[in-house]
């Protein structure tokens, strides 16, 4: 006969989740994260030949397009554009493909979530998880290149990668429940997570330099609007570290419809700034990405206990 | 010691919109007006379930059974009060529902295990258990997808009875499988009571319930109706399906339900709706003057099986003490079907027998050479009464039940032995044309 376990403090399910009652969960869950995270990843490339190496694909047609359209053809200039444009790149699709695969774990999973109990949190939660994996295996996609070309980067700015990434996935995970709880209630949202989405990767300066943006606001009063998109100093940290080179001389011919630089150099990191300031732009974003993160939590707790229903 | 679950002025509304606006098109259009109404699905339900127990919650449908269960899951908040739940709970209310068709069976029982809160640790420990228990050990690495349904099935149930919980949730799933896979589960649930683990099932069969509750909460409309033992849930829940249908007393004292002297009883038949349980009735005329003290069957055709089967012989024994000399002794049988159908009755005074003075104690034994049933929970009611039928001296009803199954494919309620032969004009026509032109 199997023992049973000590009766331990009791449960309760109140009306509402406290949020530290929600985090709790999460934390006790953390097992099933995972496991949701690998399910994830399995059941996206089961029965495809060329399985993981989907996820590299992405970021490598993104290059040859990027590369024909604002290398060859409106010749921005950019050396070593590749490594320019998979630096921010990797980054901007942690953010991206999380939230729009976020966006629609709750409705996807309805089975499942009107017939097992468990912390849904944990679904969004898990989207973000698979994002995270598909950036370490487009990051040897990378490192391979950077390798190759035997490339030199910033040691000194890649410290500050680490922390970007964190409130990259800080601010990741808040947008990521908050839109799968409010997918459920308005179905709209999955498609409006798409358009919003693709506007802001241009208004993210990817495949653009971030000086063309600051020389246009330079002096202006509403200089600090740039600041506004977090998304620009999670970026601007992994160019920083890894592409490395703040200005260059302009070696472009002289049609240069986007690099407006008027004399010889062309820039394109902010010029002058050491690891600390990149760190304080991280900062930022990180406590951003805690008050959205809280202002999820405590909206998933409202509604959490209806989704079985509403599904 | 702490009850395993308190359920504390529990209410639920759901907000049903007369049209589900869910995209933002019908949102704007129907800005701030959207038509719904509030629906309590439960009302200030409260009560405790003590560790060890198996509680049954009943109901008809609507009546918020489902919906208090997944709130004790923790699927559903309630709108207001609260659950405490102490101990590990593990929460069936679809087999094999986290189960994704493209993972396999191997990585499902993790998937499933780790939904439910259980450590993969302990999945390692039990993994070859519930392969063995699911009989699924040829396709546990193939995709779950080219599993038959059973296999399903049995896995899913599987995974939730192997990992221990204190306490378990069951919602109906009694219900599917075949016969082999019901009794393992049934098998499986009585293994938890032997372990003083806590079981809530949701059920709407009465025979489950009194086979296997301690207790039960009948609900009805969102609202308890009583906490109480299985034959008075049965009880309370029959009079709640079947308001104002109690039985008439009949001035006579004649027994509805019953094999009536005259043999005048009124159709049983389909029209009538399922009686109250009788027993009620029956029960305030007893006088007592004599005593049923045992009422036991016996098998024969079948020593090994706790059922019959369509066929076999049945006797019922029926022990019992008079209190008084009594003169007009009858004892008479009726066999009802699971919903109050009255399917047969007999008596010993219909059958020409005479016992002339009876006193002290006694038994008597009714002989059935065949079982003609199919399918189904039978109920045996045991009646003594005088030969007028005026008198009840002794009265069991919903006490006894018995079990036929059915091994062959015939369907219905009776089994009518048929024989069949058959004749046709074309069949040989055709084979003397054969015949003839082989013969040419």
């Amino acid at each position: 006969m199997t023992t049973l376990s000590e009766p331990t403090d009791a449960r309760v399910i109140g009306s509402r989740l406290g949020l530290r009652e929600q985090v709790g969960q999460i934390w006790a869950y953390r097992h099933l994260l995972l496991r949701m995270v690998r399910k994830e990843l399995k059941v996206k490339y089961k029965n495809s030949f060329l399985g993981f190496f989907w996820s590299m694909l992405n970021p490598a047609l993104y290059l040859v397009v990027f590369w024909l359209v604002f290398q060859v053809l409106l010749q921005a200039g950019i050396p070593n554009f590749p490594i320019y444009l998979l630096s921010g790149l990797l980054a901007w699709n942690v953010f991206s493909t999380g939230l729009s695969s976020a966006a629609v774990s709750i409705t996807m999973n309805g089975a499942l979530v009107s017939k097992v109990y468990f912390p849904r949190e944990i679904l969004p939660l898990a989207s973000v998880g698979a994002a995270l994996v598909h950036f370490f295996l487009q990051s040897v996609v990378l490192l391979a290149a950077l390798v190759a070309f035997r490339y030199d980067v910033s040691f000194a700015h890649a410290l500050a990668i680490p922390p970007a990434l964190v409130s990259l996935l800080l601010l990741t995970s808040g947008l990521a429940i908050f839109l799968a709880a409010a997918n459920v209630y308005l179905r709209d949202t999955q498609h409006l997570v798409e358009l919003g989405l693709l506007a802001w990767f241009w208004m993210t300066p990817i495949v653009y330099q971030q000086q063309i943006i600051a020389s246009r606001l330079d002096g202006k009063s509403w200089e600090w609007v740039q600041w506004l998109n977090p998304m620009t100093s999670v970026v601007l940290v992994f160019q920083r570290g890894i592409f490395n080179v703040v200005s260059t001389a302009n070696s472009g011919s002289s049609v240069r419809p986007i690099a407006d630089t008027p004399g010889a150099v062309l820039r394109i990191l902010p010029s002058g700034m050491d690891a600390g300031w990149y760190l304080a732009h991280i900062g930022a974003v990180a406590l951003v990405g805690i008050v959205i993160l809280i202002l999820a939590l405590a909206f998933f707790g409202r509604v959490a206990g209806n989704l079985a229903e509403e599904i | 010691m702490a009850p395993a679950i308190q359920i504390s002025g529990v209410s639920k509304r759901f907000r049903l919109y007369h049209e589900k606006y869910q995209s933002l098109k019908e949102r704007v259009i129907h800005a701030g007006r959207v038509p719904y109404e509030d629906f309590w699905a439960l009302r200030d339900v409260s009560f405790e379930i003590e560790q060890g127990e198996t509680f049954g919650l009943v109901g008809h449908n609507g009546s918020g059974k489902s919906t208090l269960l997944k709130c004790i899951a923790g699927i559903l908040r309630p709108t207001s009060g609260e659950i405490r739940t102490r101990g590990r709970l593990a929460a069936m209310l679809e087999l094999g529902s986290g189960f994704h068709p493209d993972l396999t069976g191997r990585e499902n029982v993790y998937m499933n295990a780790s939904i439910l809160g259980f450590p993969e640790r302990e999945i390692d420990a039990k993994f070859d258990d519930i392969v063995a228990f699911a009989e699924v050990e040829e396709f546990i690495d193939q995709q779950v997808k080219h599993y038959s349904s059973g296999m399903y099935l049995r896995l899913g149930f599987a995974v939730a009875v192997h990992l221990d919980p204190d306490i378990l949730l069951i919602d109906e799933v009694l219900a599917v499988g075949d016969e082999a896979f019901q009794r393992k589960c049934l098998d499986r649930v009585h293994q938890f009571q032997r372990e003083g683990r806590t079981i809530v099932m949701v059920t709407h069969s009465a025979d489950t319930v009194r086979q296997v509750c301690d207790r039960a909460a009948v609900l009805d409309h969102g609202e308890l109706i009583t906490v109480a033992e299985p034959g008075e849930t049965i009880r309370v829940l029959r009079e709640r399906l079947f308001p104002g249908e109690a039985l008439p007393e009949s001035a006579d004292g004649e027994l509805p339900g019953f094999a009536a002297a005259e043999g005048v009883e009124g159709v049983e038949g389909d029209e009538t709706p399922p009686p109250l349980d009788p027993s009620r009735d029956q029960a305030r005329l007893r006088n007592l003057l004599a005593r049923i003290l045992d009422v036991s069957l016996e098998y024969p055709g079948s020593t090994e099986r706790p059922y019959l089967e369509a066929g076999d012989p049945l006797i019922i024994r029926v022990s019992f003490k008079a209190t008084v000399e009594l003169d007009d002794f009858v004892a008479g049988i009726a066999i009802h079907d699971d919903e109050w159908r009255h399917l047969f009755g007999t008596n010993t005074h219909l059958l020409g027998m005479d016992f002339g003075t009876v006193s002290g104690r006694g038994a008597i034994e009714f002989r059935i050479d065949s079982v003609p049933f199919l399918d189904g929970t039978y109920h045996l009611t045991i009646g003594l009464t005088n030969s007028p039928d005026t008198l009840i001296y002794d009265w069991w009803e919903g006490k006894i039940q018995f079990e036929v199954m059915n091994p062959s494919r015939d369907v219905g309620t009776v089994r009518v032995p048929v024989a069949v032969t058959m004749e046709t004009e074309l069949e040989p026509a055709r084979a003397r044309k054969r015949r003839r032109l082989s013969a040419s």
